[in-house]
């Protein structure tokens, strides 16, 4: 279906002189495509669609607004009224999927051929995890009891149990546990001997037992030899999980379990989290804003709160690990979603395997996180039409995290801000298969790996952009931990995701950039540097005559070629990428609001400001 | 009866276009150059008196059907209270080619006790994010920032867009409008941004035109006794001054560590160039005679690369900064500076410095090792790091 109206224009929604570019729209099957009068494209993935709005008519045209799960939101005005209700009509429809196979993963198509794509599943290798992480071992096993899901459908087939815990145990605990998920192993840490396990929450109501489910927990803290006891994470708010009794569920009782240490690290739950970040949006989506109204927004929102509190619960699990050797339990209701962003982060926290890029590919694609079995991420982000309490921005919050963990420890990451952006990118694109499905078996349902292709072959391809030159290896050695500052002023809030897009707040000039240049540079002249060396070498050694002066080779700094691989053609690159080493420089007086008095001024703004390709070129 | 001081004018750099591309492609650079003129209030009084004189003086800054910019650096209400007291501003009718423009800017005791209540939030370890976010706000100190920043950027505007010449006053001539007209130098002169231009900046635009250094930086945020006189109008400058290395990082030739120097040294110094009110308590103190100069020792050639920042990449064009609220950040290093450690951010910015000076004069370091290979063929490759 293509569909294409001209003389749209688009607004820059943070720049004060209401300039606009003006270009064509264009629908294809699976993105909007702008393209203006200096041949500009952007492209807008309909899967990225979160909103569109028609707002009424002005003597421009008709604006439609289209608001992204990227955080992205474009302005449009379309001339004629007609053609505005028609592309509002098509966008909804396209941004909308009842079903998997009409999902963009099903019909991309990045040229490759079958023993690639294969190839691309099979890029990181799920037991070789287990393995450096080091288990199966004397204490842990690898069970098979629910290799046909029939103990729990939202749990894998290879899970990690206790050796003491025996099939009959598995099972008694599972039907104690909200929807089947019995605890297990999420990560072992070998130096300590201890781990983190994950689970829901137990049936107990106000006073039902469970001795298999009991039994199951001392097998789990008698696999730690280091320690007696063990830490319950409870990851939601007490009075929610005393709710939860009169429902039937509930918490675990410390007098029943034996060698139990009971906590409550209050996480607010999924409803919570969505209007918080719904209340953020309205505060960064709001032009002309006072300080005073941002904090005060930021505050109401309660957003910095949530994601404080996420690294606080992961902070302490992380203490119990490597201060006190104690294996720790973790639950929320369900098992999904906060239990998985704490899991998560403490692994992150105390595995520095996981802050390489390849790590945490790794990391991402287990079975203890995210996509294999453990968590609905697929309706979390509402690739499907499906209900939308269910959207919710934990995978968000837990980027949001991490990023926070990179600026404090500037080095201790291999991957950089633009890595997390991109992953998140493409969690919400449905372009690859590796976020579909809500578990393992729907997973095995929905042929991934026959019919879809994997991300990461292409983002390792593209590492280059994602490696973060500050980057030391030695920062913190194999399994040392780090140690976030979570005061409250340690978080700040994440411009660059949620004004991916807004260039003009954007720091002007790219440090990043540069010294990712620079650090090419570097290596291409100490290579140069060699072979002239060894030319020189070869030469004295043969002739006995001319001294020759061999001039240095003029340095040609590598610019940071990225060819454009097919999966990212045509999206506008999230660092403005170019042959200088500085990118924007100046930028343009009307692209900010220093006053009210703009209209007093008469001087017309210069016709071409470019900002993102190096100079600005301004008519006098 | 004329005004309080006399205006110090300040002939603008012209006004040009920026560096390349090369101007043939563009038209050569207009050379016509602004002022930025700063002063104290008009003493207009509750009569209206009127000063020949300076109606003169402000004439003759304007061509014929040239305009000026008047920016009031207090409220318009503030502005006609004062003339109860003596003050006032220009009227309409005495200045006409002149447009005035209010943009209050917070002076004096307020300002001082905004610098306080952060300190105080920032000290507060055990703050929850409600709390800390509730406090940020209400010290309004980013505000603060915020506003200094777009009236420099206003009066920036003037200059370089409307190219019109610029006269900046508040009530006194010595805090918000120094504020300004300093700032809105470093926003539009790449000279400015060098190490030695932002020191001669100083000097001019605070020291020697009389910011009462003695009066404002007298206790800081933690004494007890509230002085009345007391303001950090300097360091708000220093705090603006830090947002735009922010946000054009290889803009300016000095670190972040010049300005943390300069604040501490205007608070309490072994040197005497933040001594004292103005150049006349100068003299008479005998301060040249007797103390040394800040300046003398950050120049030293080993002290002076301290200072500087290794992005530094000479700037020419004018650079507009964002003042967004998303934008304007909180000054870590220097509120955070005694609360938290900033050991993997310190050991970050040195690794950045080794990357960039590393490649620095490839040339020397590369043509020497070069130049030893051929005159020793025997001479190993040296490690460059």
């Amino acid at each position: 279906m293509k569909h294409d109206v001209e003389q749209v224009k688009l607004l820059d929604r943070f720049s004060t002189s209401n300039k606009s570019l003006t270009g064509t729209l264009y629908l294809t099957a699976t993105h909007l495509l702008f393209i203006d009068s200096s041949q500009r494209e952007t492209w807008i993935l309909h899967h990225h669609i979160a909103a569109v709005e028609k707002l009424p008519l002005t003597t421009s045209g008709c604006p439609l607004v289209i608001q992204c799960k990227n955080f992205r939101t474009v302005h449009f005005v379309v001339p004629r009224e007609r053609d505005c209700h028609d592309i509002y009509n098509s966008l909804l429809q396209l941004s909308r999927t009842a079903k998997y196979e009409e999902l963009y993963a099903f019909s991309y198509n990045p040229k490759q051929n079958e023993s690639e794509q294969v190839k691309g599943w099979q890029l990181i290798d799920l037991t070789e995890e287990y393995k450096r992480m080091g288990v199966p071992n004397s204490n842990w096993q690898l069970s098979d009891a629910n290799r046909d899901y029939k103990i729990c459908e939202t749990y894998p087939k290879e899970l990690y149990v206790p050796r003491t815990a025996s099939k009959p145990i598995i099972v008694g605990s599972s039907k104690f546990r909200s929807k089947g998920r019995f605890p297990v192993l999420s990560y072992y840490h070998k130096n300590k001997e201890a781990a983190i396990c994950r689970c829901s929450q137990p049936l107990s109501g106000f006073s039902a037992r469970c001795l298999e489910d009991e039994h199951m927990l001392q097998a789990i803290s008698k696999a730690n030899p280091s320690n007696r006891y063990m830490y319950v994470m409870d990851t939601r708010p007490k009075l929610n999980a005393m709710a939860n009794r009169a429902a039937g569920k509930g918490y675990e009782n410390e007098d029943n379990y034996s060698n139990i240490r009971f906590q409550f690290v209050g996480i607010e739950n999924i409803h919570v989290m969505r209007s918080s970040l719904q209340k953020l949006l309205e505060v960064s989506g709001t032009k002309g804003l006072s300080v005073n109204d941002f904090l005060s927004g930021l505050e109401n929102s309660g957003w910095l709160r949530h994601i404080k509190a996420v690294l606080d619960a992961a902070v302490f699990l992380v203490k119990a690990i490597a201060v006190e050797s104690a294996s720790v339990l973790v639950h929320c209701s369900d098992g999904w979603d906060r239990t998985s962003q704490v899991c998560s982060l403490g692994a992150l926290l105390l595995d520095s395997y996981y802050r390489t890029i390849r790590g945490f590919m790794t990391f991402l694609i287990s079975n203890l996180n995210w996509f294999q079995s453990v968590h609905g991420i697929f309706f979390r982000c509402c690739q499907l039409d499906g209900d939308p309490k269910e959207i919710s921005p934990v995978f968000t919050q837990f980027l949001e995290s991490v990023w926070n963990l990179t600026e404090q420890f500037p080095q201790a990451f291999e991957y950089n801000e633009a890595f997390l952006l991109q992953i998140h990118e493409h969690v919400h694109s449905c372009q690859f298969g590796n976020f579909l499905g809500n578990c393992q078996k729907e997973r095995e349902e929905l042929k991934l790996k026959e019919k879809t292709y994997s991300l990461w072959p292409f983002l390792l391809d593209e590492q280059k952009r994602y490696q973060n030159p500050l980057y030391n290896p030695d920062f913190s050695p194999e399994l040392t931990l780090l140690e976030p500052n979570t005061v409250s002023f340690n978080f700040k809030f994440w411009r660059n995701m949620y004004h991916q897009f807004d260039r003009s707040m954007h720091p002007r000039q790219s440090v990043f950039n540069l010294i990712m240049n620079m650090s090419e540079q570097n290596k291409q002249l100490e290579q140069d540097i060699k072979e002239l060396e060894a030319k020189i070498k070869q030469r004295n050694g043969q002739s006995d005559a001319l001294p020759v002066k061999e001039q240095q080779q003029p340095a040609h700094p590598a610019p940071l070629a990225l060819k454009t691989p097919p999966c990212f053609k045509k999206e506008q690159p999230l660092i403005p990428v170019n042959d200088a080493v500085r990118t924007i420089e100046g930028s343009n007086a009307a692209d900010n609001r220093y006053s009210e008095f703009v209209a007093e001024f008469s001087k017309a703004e210069p016709a071409v400001v470019s900002l993102e390709y190096g100079v600005a070129r301004m008519t006098c | 009866k004329v005004s309080a001081s006399a205006a110090s004018a300040w002939p603008s750099a012209p006004s040009r276009c920026p560096g390349s591309p090369p101007p043939s492609s563009g038209c050569p650079p207009p050379l016509a150059p602004q002022a930025m003129l700063r002063s104290s209030q008009p003493l207009t009084g509750p009569n209206r008196k009127r000063c020949r004189e300076d109606e003169v003086l402000l004439g003759t800054v304007l061509d014929e059907g040239e305009r000026g910019f008047i920016i009031d650096t207090r409220s318009a209400q503030a502005a006609k209270q004062a003339r109860m007291t003596g003050g006032g501003t220009e009227p309409k009718s005495s200045y006409p080619q002149w447009r005035r423009l209010h943009r209050p800017l917070e002076r004096g005791r307020q300002l001082q006790e905004s610098f306080i209540k952060l300190v105080d939030a920032c000290n507060d370890t055990t703050i929850n994010m409600d709390r800390w976010l509730n406090r940020l706000e209400s010290c309004r100190w980013l505000s603060h920032v915020k506003a200094a920043l777009s009236t420099a950027c206003l009066a920036a505007q003037c200059m370089d867009r409307e190219e019109a010449n610029v006269l900046v006053h508040g009530a006194e001539g010595t805090d918000t409008t120094l504020l300004v007209t300093a700032l809105a130098q470093v926003i539009l002169d790449p000279s400015c941004r060098t190490l030695a231009g932002f020191q001669g900046l100083l000097e001019r635009e605070w020291i020697e035109a009389g910011h009462p250094f003695h009066l404002r930086c007298a206790h800081s945020a933690y004494s007890h006794a509230r002085l009345k006189q007391e303001a950090p109008l300097f360091l708000l400058f220093l705090d603006c001054v830090w947002q735009l290395s922010r946000q054009f990082p290889f803009s300016l030739e000095f670190s972040e560590r010049l300005l943390l120097t300069l604040f501490d040294n205007a608070y309490a110094s072994a040197y005497g160039t933040f001594l004292c009110n103005n150049e006349k308590e100068r003299c008479l103190c005998k301060v040249k005679e007797n103390t040394h100069s800040l300046w003398a020792w950050l120049n030293q050639p080993g002290e002076r690369q301290k200072y500087l920042n290794p992005l530094y990449s000479p700037n020419a064009l004018v650079i507009w900064p964002s003042v967004e609220p998303q934008s304007i950040q909180l000054w870590q290093g220097l509120f955070f500076r005694w609360i938290r450690s900033s050991q993997y951010l310190d050991e970050a910015w040195a690794e950045i410095q080794w990357l960039v000076e590393g490649s620095e004069p490839p040339k020397d370091s590369a043509g020497n090792r070069l130049s030893r290979s051929l005159s020793d063929p025997t001479a190993r490759p040296e490690n460059a790091r």
